[in-house]
């Protein structure tokens, strides 16, 4: 057997070799990776969108601008692939959270309240806050189960924006609360308020937030928890059987979740200066679950890079296209009873349409996502990466169990106890 | 560990198990003594893994008692009237001596009733969240009362019990090493606050871990496939996989179910090898759950019959396979 596994390693030559030992300086210093790796990407992408074509779509600013934008949604599908990548929840009402970190920031900044403590200490209270929320609303609901647990999530993600709209006394209703106090560095790098009209700040605080973010996510997940919320994603009864306490470490993933969300709601919130109930409707929760799914659940780098890629193609790259379509000028045409002037045709409004799709092909194409991690390639592909010498199905020890029990069972009983008189 | 000082590790006294109208074990007594091995045998649908799953904490016996190491299992129903006992005896003592101090310290009955209400509710609210939450030491103060329920298999585990699967359930998807260490995840005491900080206690927790957990796959025979992905793994090594997973948890007690189902000769004489050592050398003690008569009776100390959830025949190995009604309940009545 060790010959075997010895063959099979050569083949992938240095490449291989030399992705291997980065593979393992990643994994012995995962903080500093991610630090480093989130700092490249910080320092690279306001430069990509100086070249062509990529200048020719904005100018730098509306670029960072949109990334720090984009920064929020990162946010947002990290802490969502703790639940649902991790450990194995669908929540389909995590916009909740959002809300809630948004809310907190409102109530905590804002003269709404007259309260204005400075931003950067509300991050950590907005994270907790959506923490306790999250203890809350997972504590009832955890001993549900598959897509029990999804419907209770769904009607959790329903209820609070409601409540906040509802609740016109305390969150103003419709309109929302407005004029949310900006981050503020007091001086420091020149800079006081973040003001609207320089998104830099924005940008590299979001950047910093989203690497803290990771840094913690990285260590929950290679800890003690973080194979316990894949033991239950991979199964809950064998799991339990191992010591875990299924409810506390659901709970703690429901939680961590929830104040990754907390975070993203309250700089999202400094950053419009106003919070309002649509802001937090099922889209965002269908939106960053679709983000989570299509970079690849189970790693948090995946899945930053497909919210990160998501969230551009939408902000950005549809209203390209319709620039790009009414560049060509092609007459009106119908289509069948459809008549469509692609002129006036807006594929921003189209949007949940493409989302639709792209997920259907996903899932036919590439259901591990576009960057999947090895653990869910593996769950996906098994069939494609065994060796044939290794498979279990062909050796016909891993049909074994089903045909072998029955025959244990009957066959070897009786004829042991026969052997026995 | 603690030494136990009682000579059984485990009670079971007229054990019932229903499910609507199917008796699927019927007034079973059963004791399993320490550092012994002892099966259960019988035909299919004897009621073998319900007793077991009953042992280890994934049912509630509908009726009997079971005691695991001096501690008597509570059923869920009998439990949720305890629980909240407990809760509340606390709360309304911490209740009183508060009011009692505050009422003598203020001269005045009223004022007195602030400070006993306040830190009441503190320790009822904090009790109730434990409930929910369950940590450790709440187990713990559970535990002195003689009370852990029955129908958390993790509470189990954490008593001292370890148990395999009749189907392997292995994590299929982590690696062997990751599922060993998963099965340590009740005797390590890192928090998430520790790994989120990273600190020194942290990581010599996960360093020390790690090498247990390869010296336990280093001791069932899987030396150096500590990063296969379990699913790739061969059936026989599967199984020992799952032995290993369940050691990790430091049971006192192994609960095997059909260890050697599947497996080809020289595997069930290699496991049969690794079970006798694992009392010899770890001072374990195990239930075994097996079809194969030459397992069963080459290591056990004693046999139990279990034939439609009755007990039929109990004693050592050679008694059990003289005993007419086993091997009737085996081969089918004798025809005239």
């Amino acid at each position: 057997m060790s010959g075997l596994t010895a063959v099979k390693q050569r083949p992938g030559g240095g490449f291989r070799e030399l992705r291997q030992r980065f593979a393992d300086l990643r994994g012995r210093h995962q903080s500093l990776t991610s630090i480093v790796g989130l700092a490249i990407v910080a320092a690279v992408l306001p430069l990509v969108v100086l070249l062509p074509p990529l200048n020719g779509f904005g100018i730098q600013k509306d670029w960072v601008g949109s990334f720090a934008n984009a920064g929020v949604f990162v946010l947002l599908a990290i802490g969502l692939n703790v639940v649902v990548g991790l450990a194995g929840l669908l929540d389909l009402g995590y916009a909740a959270f959002f809300a809630i970190g948004a809310y907190t920031f409102a109530y905590g900044a804002s003269g709404f309240t007259g309260v204005h403590i400075p931003f950067w200490l509300m991050l950590p209270v907005g994270a907790v806050v959506a923490a306790l929320f999250g203890l809350a609303l997972g504590a009832p609901t955890l001993r549900l189960r598959g897509d029990y647990l999804a419907i209770v999530t769904l009607g959790f993600g329903e209820i609070v924006p409601v409540v906040f709209l509802n609740a016109d006394t305390y969150t103003k209703g419709t309109n929302g609360i407005t004029g949310l106090d900006q981050p503020n560095l007091y001086g420091a790098f020149g800079i006081h308020g973040f003001g609207f009209t320089n998104p830099w700040p924005y940008y590299f605080t979001v950047i910093i937030i989203i690497a803290i973010a990771f840094v913690l996510l990285h260590r929950l997940q290679d800890s003690r928890l973080g194979r316990a919320w894949v033991a239950i994603r991979e199964d809950e009864l064998a799991a339990a059987s191992m010591g875990i306490n299924t409810v506390t470490t659901k709970l703690l993933a429901f939680a961590i979740g929830a104040s990754t969300s907390g975070l993203a709601g309250v700089f999202s919130a400094s950053k419009l200066a106003i919070v309002s109930p649509d802001q937090f409707g099922f889209t965002v929760s269908f939106t960053a679950l679709a983000m989570v799914v299509l970079g690849g659940m189970g790693s948090t780098w995946s899945v930053a890079a497909g919210a990160f890629i998501v969230y551009e193609l939408q902000s950005q790259g549809l209203k390209q296209l319709d620039t790009f379509v009414r560049g060509l000028h092609i007459a009106p045409f119908a289509l069948g009873p459809l008549s469509i002037n692609l002129n006036t045709f807006e594929f921003l409004n189209f949007q949940y349409l493409l989302y639709g799709l792209a997920l259907v092909l996903m899932m036919l194409f590439r259901p591990e996502g576009l960057f999947p991690s090895r653990t869910r390639k593996r769950e996906l592909h098994a069939a494609d990466e065994l060796d044939p010498d290794e498979d279990p199905e062909e050796t016909g020890l891993g049909e074994a169990p089903g045909a072998g029990q029955i025959l244990n069972e009957d066959g070897t009983a009786a004829r042991g106890m026969g052997e026995g008189r | 560990m603690t030494a136990e000082t009682a000579p059984l590790v485990l009670k079971a006294e007229r054990v019932t198990k229903r499910f609507g109208g199917l008796v699927a074990v019927n007034n079973v007594d059963f004791t399993i003594p320490s550092r012994s091995i002892v099966s259960l045998i019988g035909p299919n649908g004897a009621g073998k893994t319900t007793f077991f799953n009953i042992i280890a904490g994934l049912y509630d016996p509908s009726a009997g008692a079971i005691e695991f190491r001096g501690r008597s299992m509570i059923a869920r129903s009998r439990r949720t009237f305890l629980e909240p006992v407990l809760w509340v005896v606390p709360a309304l003592i911490v209740g009183l001596v508060g009011y009692v101090i505050g009422a003598i310290a203020t001269g005045d009955a009223t004022e007195g009733a602030a400070a006993g209400i306040v830190p009441g509710s503190i320790v009822l609210t904090v009790m109730m969240l434990s409930a929910i939450v369950r940590p450790a030491a709440y187990l713990r103060f559970l535990g002195r009362f003689g009370v852990f329920r029955s129908s958390r298999p993790n509470d189990m585990v954490v008593a001292g019990l370890g148990r395999t699967f009749q189907n392997i359930r292995l994590f299929h998807n982590m690696t062997a090493l990751d599922n060993v260490l998963v099965g340590m995840h009740s005797r390590m005491k890192a928090s998430p606050l520790d790994a989120i900080l990273s600190t020194p206690r942290d990581r010599r927790e996960e360093e020390e871990s790690q090498k247990r957990a390869s010296e336990l796959m280093a001791l069932v025979g899987l030396r150096g496939r500590e990063n296969e992905v379990s699913k790739n793994l061969p059936y026989g090594d599967q199984r020992r996989l799952e032995i290993a997973r369940a050691l990790a948890s430091a049971p006192t007690l192994l609960l095997l179910d059909e260890p050697t189902a599947g497996m080809n000769p020289q595997e069930t004489a290699q496991l049969t090898r690794l079970i006798g050592r694992l009392r010899s050398d770890l001072g374990l003690t195990i239930l075994l759950i097996e079809h194969d008569m030459k397992v069963v009776m080459g290591i056990s100390d004693r046999v139990t019959v279990l034939d439609h959830g009755e007990k039929i025949a109990e004693g050592t190995p050679d008694e059990v396979r003289r005993d007419p009604k086993v091997i009737e309940a085996y081969l089918g009545a004798p025809s005239a």
